[in-house]
């Protein structure tokens, strides 16, 4: 399996890059880490005429934190998660979810911005994103906007990017509150695969452990990350296991599960309420010990 | 190829082994196969050439990496090392290959250059790796043979013969 023929272009800088897809548009693909795009090259699933390299784009590939915001480029690759100190202090979600993100191999040359690109319904990124209320950087050659990651996602493989829209940057806000936790769970049939089901959890409790802050994000299940709309109802009550369990059900009611070879739509709903219980319970904890 | 879009050639100088080494690439040209076919570099297997087998992992700039999901001409500049450089000039092998040959950790052969190069990336980092945390690390690399029991032994092995090597590590 080889992919077939492409004209190559290794820009510099990000204004080259966009100079290159304003002039490419639809008929080019950008490639990051290429964990997902050359799979599909090399099988001919995608046929670009063009391939815009941003490996050689160092201004994408920095990650700054500054008053608790994170501040992740698209380039930046996905162990960076696991490694980097700055990512660990301000957003531990990142650094918890980053590990179980395919293996070894995929995440030294797999990036965050091409994951989150990609928009992979069962991929970790998008899910944790959409949890932090991160905020995604877009620029063309004509504008840049920022788009919440919870606007961005659109379905299956499908995000707010337009054909000559780059994800140059990743923005995580601090959390609201002092005491704040996360929580994470997944299932997969093997450590790396894709997660059949997965959810994730950010809460933030006041001095009087009321809770103030509440996202639930449910991952795997459908065609995309869906953020659990019962979540808010979680907020001014104090976080009991039979009310964050609760919450888990209220979610995995909400979501429209799919079935495949790999487990039925009810086997993905009922896990979902389960590790979403487990998500709010383990961000609840975090909190009350923070 | 006859000439048309994507038969411009692109120069790529990259030190592999240690040694460098040049090259004229169209650009959807694998990693793997200027390895393979133009450097005569055939320790690097190609199993499912879609990134699921982890055959053929080599290191670039020191990270493991999939060199059927790296295009040639995106190592240009960098430094590349495979299984035929693991053991470096000396008579003998490398201690991690030591420990696969005498804990039996292979049977064809097919998938042990991709698990050689992707443990000896882990265990520079992880010095002191779980049996759990060697079975994670070795969860992109697929055997068809040996079930694994004897490769996590032998990285178990090798962790220990690093450690002893290098005490303060």
């Amino acid at each position: 399996m080889r992919p077939a023929p492409f004209e190559y272009f290794a820009p510099r800088t990000v204004e080259e890059a966009l100079d290159l897809l304003g002039r490419h548009g639809d008929e080019a693909k950008l490639l990051a880490g290429g964990q997902s795009l050359v799979p599909m090259m090399n099988m001919r699933l995608v046929r670009p005429a063009v391939v815009i390299d941003l490996n050689r784009v160092a201004a994408l590939g920095t990650v700054r934190a500054d008053a608790g915001r994170l501040h992740l480029g698209a380039l930046v690759r996905q162990h960076a998660l696991e490694r980097d100190g700055r990512v660990a202090a301000a957003a531990p979600l990142l650094a918890e979810a980053a590990p179980l993100i395919g293996h070894l191999q995929t995440r030294a040359r797999g990036t965050i911005g091409g994951s989150l690109a990609h928009a992979d319904p069962a991929a970790e990124l998008p899910a944790c994103m959409i949890a932090l209320d991160a905020v995604f950087h877009l620029r063309s050659a004509r504008a840049q906007r920022a788009c919440s990651a919870r606007d961005f996602f659109l379905g299956l493989l499908s995000t707010a990017l337009e054909p000559d829209e780059l994800l140059a940057g990743i923005e995580v806000p601090g959390m609201p509150a002092v005491r704040a936790g996360h929580g994470f769970a997944e299932v997969a049939r093997r450590h790396g695969d894709f997660a059949l089901v997965g959810a994730c959890a950010a809460l933030a409790l006041d001095a009087g452990g009321v809770c103030r802050h509440a996202r639930l994000v449910i991952f795997g299940a459908g065609d995309g990350p869906h953020p659990v709309r019962a979540a808010a109802a979680l907020i001014g009550e104090r976080p009991s296991a039979a009310r964050l369990a609760e919450a888990g059900r209220a979610g995995a009611a909400e979501i429209d599960a799919r079935a495949d070879l790999h487990a039925t739509a009810e086997y993905r709903r009922r896990v979902a309420a389960g590790l979403a219980a487990r998500a709010l319970q383990q961000a609840a904890a975090r909190a009350e010990a923070a | 190829m006859t000439a048309g879009p994507g038969s411009a050639r692109h120069d790529v100088t990259a030190i592999v082994n240690g040694a460098e080494r040049r090259a004229r690439v169209i650009p959807r040209l694998l990693l793997a196969d200027l390895l393979r076919e133009e450097w005569g570099l055939t320790g690097t297997h190609l199993g499912c050439e879609h990134g699921a087998c982890g055959a053929c992992t080599v290191l670039v700039d020191g990270e493991p990496t999939r060199s059927c999901l790296v295009f040639a001409v995106q190592v240009d500049g960098c430094r590349v090392d495979t299984v035929e450089g693991l053991a470096g000039a000396g008579p003998g092998l490398h201690p991690l290959q030591e420990a696969f040959r005498s804990r039996h950790a292979l049977q064809c052969g097919f998938c042990t250059p991709g698990i050689l190069m992707t443990l000896v990336a882990y265990l520079r980092l992880h010095p002191s790796p779980s049996e759990t945390e060697i079975r994670e690390a070795l969860s992109g690399n697929l055997c068809r043979c040996t079930g694994y029991q004897h490769i996590v032994q032998a990285a178990l092995d090798a962790a220990a013969a690093g450690r002893a090597a290098a005490p303060s590590a």
